[in-house]
């Protein structure tokens, strides 16, 4: 009988506050149903039981200023069910300004005792710990900033912990100006620091929102709640091939071996299937092999929701020696991928025929295929869905958005406007010219896979 | 929650000075009906000891405020305005400290409002400054609110802007300043909206400039919005934009509604800040999304919609319009044309009742019709706060760095040289002790200069740079 171990979460900045919140409601509805068979392995993942029997998140919430930390710990203590640490958190007054440098070189330093501190005795609190899981935004000041500055403390402190770095990509058409300074400043930090970054791009959630769940009205609550159901889906316990007749009890760890192999490629993609409104979903009856294929062509096609999938774009022909062969009968928009992980949750799971994803044409010809997929699964309903798959992918179908958020950065790195605000508090051009080599890197080695 | 103070100098400065007071204390009114001191009241008023005398008014009939200061200093050289003050219903919040006025006023010099009484007032001033200040958990930002054509706020005005920065270095500074039109029935209004244009560029973090006559021409359209009473556009009675009405202060005077307008411009920057929202934006957000380069920091600013309507329930088509109008001429507060021109930057921050896919579908049908400089093709910053101003269901302020600006500096800078070429009434100015004819060359070159920024942005540019290349 093996002790399971916990996630210790840290929550940083308005939008990884307002996921964070978001994400331990599902986790805490998704286990609470009737027949939950891993509520007590849930429990004890993402919870502490008080003295009086209430469960408390094992969470940090780190803000600079306090109105989203206020909100998401009111929101919790009205759900009845479980609640942030009374202590577990940390914010100032005023915030960063959007401005990276402002967090990074200025409030990270100032505040990160304290926010070790804090981070220290959730960590402590666990009688194993399966790693640390992050959420912030890679836009504006305080998530970006003060969230890399705390990885890198936290990487120094613990070595030997694994690290998982939530992010979320702003739309397209902006939230903030300086947003794909702060990205690249974000994205070029944390490479180093992180065992494997998770991306959520806000365009595609909202699609999803508004394609598949019909919302007319989409709000921000809406946006977080599909990617908290996202992430929990991947965050839930499950059978995984090291672990076959008990939850596993590393989920961080395995998910980190199946997917990241090589230092120079950690960016990860999450697609989940079926994603539609309630109303709907009482009407639709879902089969593994619909469900798989669906998934399987948004992979090739790089399409991260289910909905206007290319399905011109195919896998080459097997080719059994790799190389050129593969190279040149590759579609163009074809995504390759380094390893993926397929986790299925629900009704007849032992059913599902996953062969689909084993075709090495997917994967890059120099990792051995048996290394670069696997599976996941639970055969308890997730979230209200009776069947539920989701992929966690290391491919090139980031590419295009991070090339483009660089791409809009160095246009106005070029004009250097705003530059002075970061120089203000301690980012200089070099730095800045530092950052986009490093970028440039890390789209070079998913390009040229 | 932080702290700002209000810095109100001269005669315009303190009558949209105290019309922000008036509409600030209403609407916090509206939102906190227990009339208990809260978090967002904090942002501009502190609260004084229980056991002070002073009865703070009463908003509406059953509202009564536990004792609360203003964070605020009013500086006038004229009596008139200040005396007024002292005997309005708003004379409780102040403390007579807080005031700084003198008797004969500026005379509409530039030179004696920034030399003069700036020596002799420098003192108080900072005094004044730093006790509100230090009442301030976290002081985020300083507002000055004054006007550039006349002598005490243009000239005093800008001393005062120095000063803050001298002594506060990392409190950022927005100025909120009304230009004179060109008909201003002071002559001399050039010369010190130019002299004033140098400091402002140099010391300010960010400027909003307010022209008189945009404000006659957007008061007028909604007098004969509701003159004509057009059927759907009833406007409701005690709607915030035009009336005092529901307020503290009952009497319209003649500029009472053009000063409303610009007091709900400060009213709504600050919103985000007093106010939650999903998606909130603090004050030095403002600077660091909208000012690419240091000097080039005056911005734009429209609101709408400026009228009420009377249907309760306002289908998309009617929250459209209003993003469209927040882009029409008509809407602006200066006499710009920003369609025309090129945007280097826009801030949209909303109130109310409209959701983030509203504002998303709004941007994507926008986007195409609005010229962006092309290195910011996308440069959007967007915030949502989730309280409306009082009588409407939602509003937007739009915020825009953009060069049509520049076509107003030009107006002004001809005004100047016009008079300068003939050397006319000068010597009012430079008989002032500390005042010299190196200061009018220097303020002609500084908004020359700064003209000429604001078109070398527009210039097509070098194609874009190439990308670094990584060596595979």
């Amino acid at each position: 009988m093996s002790t399971d171990m916990s996630v210790v979460s840290l929550q940083l900045g308005q939008c990884g506050n307002q996921i964070g919140h978001e994400l331990f409601s599902v986790i805490s509805d998704d286990s609470s149903g009737p027949n939950r068979k891993y509520k007590q392995c849930s429990d004890e993942r993402f919870f502490y039981e008080t003295s009086t029997g209430g469960l408390v998140a094992r969470s940090v919430l780190v803000d600079m200023e306090p109105k989203v930390i206020s909100q998401a710990i009111a929101k919790a203590s009205k759900s009845g069910r479980w609640r942030y640490g009374d202590k577990a958190h940390f914010s100032q007054k005023q915030g960063s300004g959007n401005n990276w440098a402002n967090g990074f070189c200025v409030h990270g330093p100032h505040h990160e005792e304290a926010v070790e501190d804090l981070v220290r005795m959730e960590m402590e609190r666990c009688d194993r710990l399966a790693g640390i899981f992050t959420m912030m935004s890679v836009a504006g000041g305080t998530g970006s900033g003060v969230g890399t500055y705390i990885t890198q403390r936290l990487r120094d402190l613990y070595p030997n912990s694994f690290i998982l770095n939530q992010v979320t990509w702003p739309y397209g058409a902006g939230e903030v100006i300086v947003q794909n300074y702060n990205s690249v400043l974000t994205l070029s930090h944390l490479y180093q620091l992180s065992d494997a970054i998770l991306v959520h791009e806000n365009d595609t959630v909202h699609k999803i929102c508004s394609r598949l769940m019909n919302i007319k009205h989409i709000s921000i609550s809406d946006v977080n709640k599909v990617i908290a159901h996202q992430l929990a889906s991947v965050l839930q316990p499950a059978y995984t091939a090291d672990s076959t007749c008990h939850y596993s009890t590393n989920p961080i760890g395995e998910l980190l071996s199946s997917l990241v192999c090589h230092p120079e490629y950690k960016l990860l993609s999450l697609c989940n299937i079926p994603q539609m409104s309630s109303t709907s979903l009482a009407y639709s009856v879902f089969n593994w092999p619909g469900l798989l294929k669906h998934l399987r062509q948004m992979l090739i096609a790089s399409t991260r929701m289910e909905e206007g999938i290319d399905w011109t774009v195919s896998s080459p022909s097997a080719v059994t020696s790799g190389g050129e062969g593969a190279t040149n009968s590759r579609h163009k928009s074809f995504n390759l991928s380094l390893a993926n992980l397929l986790i299925l949750r629900g009704k007849d799971v032992s059913t599902a025929v996953t062969d689909g994803f084993k075709d090495p044409a997917l994967y890059v010809p120099w990792l051995k295929t048996e290394n670069s997929f696997s599976t996941w699964t639970s055969p308890v309903a997730f979230n209200g869905y009776e069947k539920s798959a989701t992929l966690v992918s290391n491919s090139q179908s980031l590419l295009k958005p991070l090339d483009s958020i660089v791409r809009k950065a160095w246009n106005m790195f070029a004009s250097r406007a705003y530059i002075h605000q970061y120089t203000k508090f301690g980012i200089s051009e070099e730095d800045f010219l530092d950052s986009f080599t490093a970028v440039e890197q890390i789209i070079s080695s998913y390009t040229h896979l | 929650m932080t702290q700002s103070i209000v810095v109100q100098v001269g005669q315009c400065g303190n009558q949209v000075g105290c019309r922000f007071w008036d509409l600030v204390l209403r609407e916090h009114a509206h939102v906190n009906q227990m009339g208990v001191y809260d978090e967002a009241l904090s942002s501009f008023f502190r609260n004084v000891d229980q056991r002070c005398h002073c009865l703070v008014p009463n908003i509406t009939e059953n509202q009564v405020y536990l004792c609360a200061c203003l964070q605020a200093v009013l500086v006038d050289m004229e009596e008139g305005v200040l005396a007024e003050i002292l005997q309005g219903p708003l004379r409780s919040l102040f403390s007579s400290t807080q005031l700084i006025s003198d008797v004969s006023g500026s005379g509409n010099n530039w030179a004696v409002g920034h030399h003069t009484y700036g020596l002799v007032y420098r003192e108080q001033i900072v005094d004044q400054v730093r006790k509100a200040a230090e009442h301030c958990d976290c002081l985020q930002c300083f507002f000055l609110i004054h006007s550039m054509g006349g002598g005490t706020g243009s000239g005093l005005g800008t001393f005062v802007l120095k000063l803050l920065e001298d002594e506060f270095p990392e409190v950022c500074r927005i100025v909120t300043s009304v230009y004179p039109t060109a008909e201003d029935d002071v002559i001399t209004s050039p010369y010190n909206s130019v002299l004033a244009m140098k400091e402002l560029t140099e010391h300010a973090d960010c400027v909003l400039p307010v022209d008189n006559q945009s404000l006659v021409d957007i008061v007028g359209k909604i007098q004969h919005m509701s003159n004509t009473g057009k059927l759907g556009c009833a406007i409701k009675k005690d709607c915030t934009i035009i009336s005092g009405q529901g307020g503290v202060v009952k009497v319209e005077k003649p500029f009472d509604a053009m000063n409303n307008i610009v007091a709900n411009l400060l009213l709504n920057i600050t919103s985000s800040a007093r106010f939650e929202g999903s998606l909130n934006m603090d004050l030095n957000e403002i600077a660091m999304n909208l000012v690419p380069f240091p000097r080039l920091h005056y911005l734009v600013s429209s609101l709408t919609p400026l009228y009420t309507l009377a249907d309760v329930n306002i289908p998309p088509r009617r929250l459209d319009q209003m993003f469209s109008d927040a882009f029409s001429k008509e809407h602006q507060l200066i006499r710009a044309d920003p369609k025309h021109n090129l945007y280097l930057a826009c801030a949209l921050m909303l109130r109310g009742n409209v959701q983030l896919s509203d504002l998303r579908r709004n941007i994507e049908r926008l986007r195409p019709t609005l010229p962006f400089v092309p290195w910011n093709q996308e440069g959007w910053k967007t915030s949502l706060c989730s309280v409306p101003p009082v009588c409407h269901t939602h509003s937007l302020l739009a915020l825009a760095n953009n060069t049509c600006v520049k076509s107003t500096f030009f107006e002004l800078r001809e005004c100047f040289v016009k008079l300068y070429r003939r050397k006319a009434h000068l010597h009012h100015y430079l008989a002032v002790d500390g005042m010299e004819l190196a200061e009018f060359n220097e303020a002609l070159s500084s908004i020359s200069a700064l003209i000429e920024e604001y078109t070398h942005l527009e210039s097509p540019l070098m194609p874009n740079a190439p990308r670094l290349t990584i060596a595979t």
